[in-house]
């Protein structure tokens, strides 16, 4: 009964694509397709055969997902590390706060022509604007996290006479864990879509230089394939955090929007 | 009360104040060189040179009018389509997955097959930010719609209310908070696909502006770019969440 359910919504799940996929290849067939933008469903398969064997493609991937990853961890890292501090010192929330909130909105690709320029192409330029990608919105997270921590713990912690360093491993880090994870979530889909804006636009590395140059060598189908794989990179991310966080934050995951 | 939020906003100065200091310092010790790394009045008499005849103004508003544009468009198909798909149990079955597995790509991997379909033009860079724009408003008006209290349907059908007025009286109202936050996550959205696709397509505004100047080392220029692009967030960011506290001020009952 259960399986047979299971089946009834993937089958309803699946037409779309599936649908969607057979009519582009029997266009493609029925019109002899020959075109520098637009290619056949087989012909994208055949390319992303290519480029999988030949390693190029993993390659790519590996830069991409070590700049994104790198990012990722400094940002998230440092922003949840000032987010604490803002969380538990009103001083510190009340210095910083004008100042976070006029450099919060510049843009990242902002960025892109600053870094370009004094840090030249490269691993190292693309992690720079992912952290400070990541910085911010990790900043706000924590910060709202840590202020939300029941008060009476900060009592106890203070009864107890905590000092710092205690307080935040003994009492602040594991009351906000789930709230880092879900930050540290939210910001590693955003690392990938700001690395491969990076690539796309400036840095000679990786998935979105991959894509940039098989549209200007007019290789559609290799650009379809680029974009098929950047797509499931993206996708089997989120899947993968997704149940990282189910299975360590059973409680936690449930009630959240996605 | 008054007195508290005085305190902050002084504390707040004091900081940003002691930050441009910070940055003067580091400038006129010469850490980073002047040419990649320009102090704060330089950047500001670049940003008054720029704004007061020079041609950052008529930039800025090339680049605000290609944000408009394309986030009026991703919102209106974005709600539409939305509405339609979240409307019907049927259709959100069928539909749903394929967007959901579509989400998750990065809105500029489409520029290049953008470019290989319209070229280098204002088209492409509008297309570009329309589409990545397009899936924060569409799927926060499925999910909304399909989060709407089922009782509600019940009422609709008792009252006998045809489709388009179950969308206009009670599920857009009900998923109006999700879908005003969706909004201003467009907003940032096409301010960065904007700049990207002014860059890459050379297309005139900020985006290409500020690469120009990095490339001719006008680094004061550049970064009164950045100051003002950073200017054009802030004030949609603020805009939008005025106007989501006045359109959900009928909210604030049941919270």
């Amino acid at each position: 009964m259960r399986v047979a359910r299971f089946m009834h919504t993937c089958w309803r799940a699946a037409l779309l694509p599936v649908g969607l996929i057979l009519a582009a290849q029997v266009a493609a067939t029925a019109t002899q397709l020959e075109s520098d933008t637009l290619a056949s469903p087989a012909d994208i398969a055949r390319a992303l055969a290519a480029i999988l064997t030949d390693g190029s493609l993993a390659r790519a991937t590996l830069d991409t997902l070590k700049a994104a990853a790198a990012g990722c961890a400094l940002g998230v890292g440092l922003g949840s590390f000032i987010g604490i501090l803002l969380g538990l010192f009103r001083i510190a929330d009340d210095l910083l706060d004008l100042t976070i909130e006029l450099l919060r909105p510049v843009p990242v690709v902002a960025l892109i022509p600053v870094t370009m320029m004094l840090l030249g192409f490269g691993a190292q330029m693309e992690i720079v604007i992912i952290t400070i990608g990541m910085l911010w919105p990790s900043v706000v997270l924590a910060r709202a996290a840590v202020k939300e921590v029941e008060p009476r713990l900060m009592e106890v912690s203070r009864v107890m006479q905590l000092g710092f360093a205690a307080r935040l491993v003994k009492i602040v880090l594991p009351a906000i864990l789930p709230q880092l994870f879900m930050s540290l979530k939210l910001a590693a889909g955003y690392a990938l879509v700001v690395a491969v804006t990076v690539e796309i636009t400036a840095n000679p590395q990786g998935l979105g230089y991959g894509i940039m140059m098989a549209q200007q060598a007019l290789r559609p189908a290799e650009m379809f394939a680029y974009l098929l794989w950047i797509g499931a990179v993206g996708w089997l991310l989120s899947l993968l955090l997704n149940a990282t966080q189910r299975r360590l934050f059973p409680a936690h995951g449930r009630g959240e929007p996605r | 009360m008054n007195r508290l939020s005085f305190r902050k906003l002084a504390l707040g100065v004091l900081t940003l104040v002691l930050f441009i200091l910070g940055w003067k310092l580091v400038t006129d010790a010469r850490l980073i060189s002047p040419i990649f790394f320009p102090g704060p009045e330089r950047t500001y008499a670049a940003l008054v040179k720029g704004l007061s005849g020079g041609p950052l103004l008529a930039q800025t508003v090339e680049t605000v009018e290609r944000m408009l544009y394309g986030w009026l468009l991703a919102s209106a198909v974005g709600v539409l389509l939305g509405a339609l798909i979240g409307i019907s149990r049927r259709a959100r079955a069928f539909i749903a997955p394929t967007l959901e597995l579509l989400r998750p790509l990065p809105a500029s991997a489409m520029i290049p097959v953008a470019i290989a379909f319209l070229g280098f033009s204002d088209q492409m860079v509008l297309v570009v930010i329309a589409f990545g724009a397009l899936w924060p408003m569409l799927l926060a008006t499925i999910h909304g719609f399909a989060a709407m209290e089922p009782r509600l349907y019940e009422v609709s059908a008792v009252l006998g209310l045809s489709r388009f007025q179950v969308i206009w009286k009670l599920a857009l109202p009900s998923a109006m908070p999700m879908i005003l936050a969706s909004l201003r996550l467009g907003l940032t959205i096409s301010l960065v696909l904007a700049v990207v696709g002014e860059m890459l397509a050379s297309r005139a505004g900020l985006g290409q502006s500020i690469l120009a100047a990095s490339r001719s080392f006008r680094s004061a220029d550049l970064f009164a770019g950045i100051v003002i692009l950073g200017a054009i967030g802030l004030c949609g960011s603020r805009l939008l969440s005025m106007a989501e506290r006045r359109l959900l001020r009928w909210q604030a009952v049941h919270r």
